[in-house]
């Protein structure tokens, strides 16, 4: 008897996780690393946040008050860094952990021992990176861009530095291998690639994206780090090499980047928008290949991040329209927004709310996109403040609203309480009004010409920038607002329905709420 | 104590959306780019405004439709959702009018960017060198050649003395050009990547070292016209700006004579100035 029951347990001996910290080490179950990547991210989200506020701090008014500049430019590039590598990037491979798999119809992600790997990589990676700040020489202060000659003046940080982001790297190349090899081997009977939900989509072509330039991105830090110790001239004129190369591989990886952090939000919004105006998406399939569209192009448009590097007429000519070119895919996105909720019955819980305020915020980030595509006038606009403000209005109220959104929506599912909706709603309200006040006014500053990446500025860009940093303050602190509503909603709260909300659609709100510690050990039958 | 807090935070960001909305208002401090002095950037300026208006018109119409249904089409009004969905016009429709748009933005664009890559026929050269953390101009036919140094003082900007007019926008030595004249700016570095970039020119190019760039200005007007380094250059790059003092034919004549007499004088100083850098 005894033997039967204990073989019996052997065999669901991994139906509960087990206690402690241990439990998050060793864990392979795609919830348990979902959850890591989304607290690391939540983290990394307010590090970053306090660089941003070191440096909007110093901007206030004109002078130098807070920082030195040598700090102040450590502080724009590792602000970059961590809000890039360690915020929008980890919060969407969290999201793709927790969802895919529940999605499809899956057991658990295709590769759970390197799931566990790729994210254990990122504290070490992060902690090192942070670490170089204390270095001697202090940390990078070249931009995130990483251009030679500069960056090779950084002290003793740099090769700490690369070996940082080659840690990234691979673990966002583990990560996007397995995604890709989840969706295409784990769906349920059924689940037919143009039967998966968009977010699933989104991430599918994402997770293609990342292995394609993460090694890019290797290849070129590798090569500086060669250039700074080991004598190579790749970017060194005087050894025959060329600093501008540096910049067209950077920026192949850097283009497709920008969209590896905005697809998933595109899924994220195509998932929300039609729950919350109880309709169905407008046009699915041309979701789908807009998607593919966006992905494609985002390889050859690379060189409008270096419009005034000096090249060859025909170079710009061509870089110009293939830029232009995306509006058009980026456009249908929007106009299928817009059409979900023509004639739909909404209602504006606070998941919907961050939705449509990245479909109006993304949109006009869109528009200064379009207007930093005309090469003649993005001689006037490049690395002015119109362009932090264009990159900021599409990452931040579009990825990481997607991303606040994508939280709001499913925490309910994943905690089983619903969250505090009035809570919700006022961190939203702040959010929105403080990111405006934030970013609007540096459109204005760029178009007057003031530069980015300086610590102090001429007297004509006061006004703007006081109004700017008080944006961010209110910006910063009502995140806490948020961080504080995950927390409370995790620990207890109304308990949460099934289906949580009315419009919802899909195998993740077939589930209880929170799902089982494995869910769909056998596989669900889509019809 | 909660809801006080989130009325102060309320204020404040009702503080600065007013702040911003009192700013716009007042006229004396730029919003805008400028149409600047050359007919370059007079079309670059055009240029800017067009794909700027449509924008707006765009956005009115998708935000305006978006708006309408957020306002009517909602549950609390009692809205019954349709059900349609995929409408193989309307994707066309949508997909072959922003095409339209785009190539009626790319025609003039394109006609802009040939005529800036035209630097034939210029009437003068002046390299420029960017340094870590100053320029250098060199008249290449006149002989002639110096640096161009913040001239603000420390003082000013660690808020011990009071901030002039031009603060950080001001140097030692500007570069003189004279008016209605096509002028050949070749940019290179001699550490790492600057970038040189007056606004009122209409143009920014990359100085970098062991390359050189070709553009070109003709200034119409006389005056002062002010830029700054634009490519992250390291610890000063704030503090390395450009100034060019336009001149009418004879008074740019004057100041060259008067240049080449200095010059003379040290001609040898600067050159070997310039070896040690």
């Amino acid at each position: 008897m005894s033997t039967v029951s204990s073989s019996h347990d052997l065999e669901h001996g991994h139906a509960e996780p087990p206690r402690g910290l241990t439990r998050w080490l060793i864990t392979t179950n795609h919830k348990d690393i979902g959850t890591l990547y989304l607290l690391f991210s939540l983290t990394m989200f307010f590090i970053g946040g306090a660089m941003a506020l070191i440096i909007r701090a110093e901007l206030f008014q004109p002078g130098l008050q807070i920082v030195d500049p040598h700090f102040f430019n450590q502080m724009t590039t590792m602000h970059a860094l961590v809000m890039i590598f360690g915020a929008v990037m980890p919060a969407f491979v969290g999201l793709a952990n927790w969802l895919i798999p529940m999605m499809i119809g899956a057991p658990d992600m295709a590769l759970p021992r390197m799931n566990n790997w790729s994210f254990w990589i990122m504290p070490f990676a992060f902690t090192l990176l942070l670490s170089t700040l204390f270095m001697p020489g202090g940390g990078p202060a070249g931009g995130w861009t990483l251009y030679p000659p500069l960056v090779l003046q950084t002290g003793q940080a740099f090769p700490f530095v690369i070996l940082a982001i080659h840690m990234m790297g691979a673990s966002s190349i583990m990560g996007a291998i397995n995604i890709i090899a989840t969706i295409l081997n784990l769906r349920a009977p059924g689940m037919t690639l143009m039967k998966m939900p968009l977010f699933v989509w989104t991430w599918l072509i994402t997770a293609y994206l990342l292995i394609a330039v993460m090694p890019v991105l290797a290849g070129a830090v590798t090569m500086l780090l060669t250039d700074k110790f080991f004598g190579t001239s790749f970017f060194n004129a005087g050894g025959g090499g060329d600093p501008v190369m540096f910049q067209h591989i950077f920026w192949f990886f850097g283009h497709p980047e920008v969209y590896i952090m905005i697809l998933p939000a595109f899924g994220i919004i195509s998932m929300i928008i039609p729950t919350f105006a109880r309709k169905p998406l407008f046009g699915y399939a041309s979701m789908v290949y807009a998607t593919a569209s966006i992905a494609f192009l985002s390889f050859i448009v690379w060189a409008h991040h270096m419009f005034t590097v000096g090249m060859p007429l025909a170079g710009e000519l061509f870089f110009m329209y293939a830029t232009m070119l995306i509006a058009v895919p980026t456009g249908v996105k929007v106009f299928n927004w817009v059409s979900t909720m023509w004639r739909g019955a909404m209602t504006f819980e606070t998941p919907m709310l961050f939705a449509i305020a990245f479909v109006i915020l993304f949109t006009i980030g869109g528009f200064s996109g379009l207007m930093l595509a005309i090469a003649p006038a993005d001689f006037q606009y490049h690395d002015t403040y119109f362009v932090v403000a264009h990159f900021h209005y599409v990452l931040v109220p579009g990825a990481v609203f997607s991303i606040m959104a994508a939280a709001y929506y499913w925490l309910p599912k994943w905690t089983g309480h619903m969250y505090d909706e009035k809570l919700g709603k006022l961190h939203f309200w702040l959010s929105v009004i403080g990111v405006n006040v934030l970013f609007f006014p540096q459109h204005f500053l760029g178009l007057a010409g003031m530069p980015r990446r300086i610590p102090d500025y001429a007297l004509q860009f006061t006004e703007f920038n006081m109004i700017s940093t008080v944006g961010a303050f209110l910006f910063g602190f009502s995140q806490l607002l948020f961080a504080y509503n995950v927390i409370q909603t995790i620990r207890g709260g109304a308990k949460a329905t099934d289906q949580v909300w009315e419009g919802a659609h899909g195998l993740e709100w077939t589930l209880s709420s929170p799902p089982p510690y494995h869910t769909f050990t056998t596989a669900p039958e889509v019809k | 104590m909660a809801t006080n807090r989130i009325a102060r935070a309320g204020g404040m960001a009702l503080g600065g959306v007013l702040l911003a909305w009192g700013a716009a208002a007042r006229a004396d401090f730029a919003l805008n780019m400028t149409p600047g002095v050359t007919a370059i950037s007079r079309e670059v300026y055009d240029l800017h405004m067009l794909i700027f208006w449509i924008c707006v018109a765009i956005g009115c119409v998708v935000f305006g439709v978006m708006f309408w249904s957020i306002y009517h089409h909602r549950k609390s009004r009692g809205a019954v959702p349709a059900q349609f969905h995929e409408s193989t016009v309307v994707e066309i429709v949508w997909t072959v009018v922003p095409m339209l748009i785009l190539i009626s933005m790319a025609v003039p664009a394109t006609k802009t960017l040939v005529r800036m890559a035209d630097a034939s026929e210029a009437e003068l050269t002046i390299k420029v060198t960017g340094y870590q953390w100053r320029w250098r101009y060199d008249y290449l036919n006149e002989g002639i050649g110096f640096y161009s140094t913040l001239s603000t003082p420390q003082a000013q900007i660690n808020a011990a003395a009071a901030k002039d007019e031009h603060y950080l926008l001001a140097v030692d030595q500007p570069l003189v050009v004279p008016v209605g004249k096509k002028i050949r700016i070749l940019t290179t570095a001699a550490d790492v990547i600057h970038s040189w970039w007056v606004p009122a020119l209409g143009w920014k190019r990359d100085a970098i070292p062991g390359f050189i760039n070709e553009s070109w200005t003709l200034i119409e007007q006389p005056g002062v016209y002010r830029g700054q380094c634009a490519e992250l250059c390291g610890k000063d790059h704030g503090f390395m700006p450009v100034v060019v003092e336009a001149l009418p034919e004879a008074e740019y004549r004057q100041w060259l004579a008067k240049m080449r007499e200095k010059n003379g004088q040290k001609t040898a100083q600067t050159t070997s100035g310039v070896k040690t850098l």
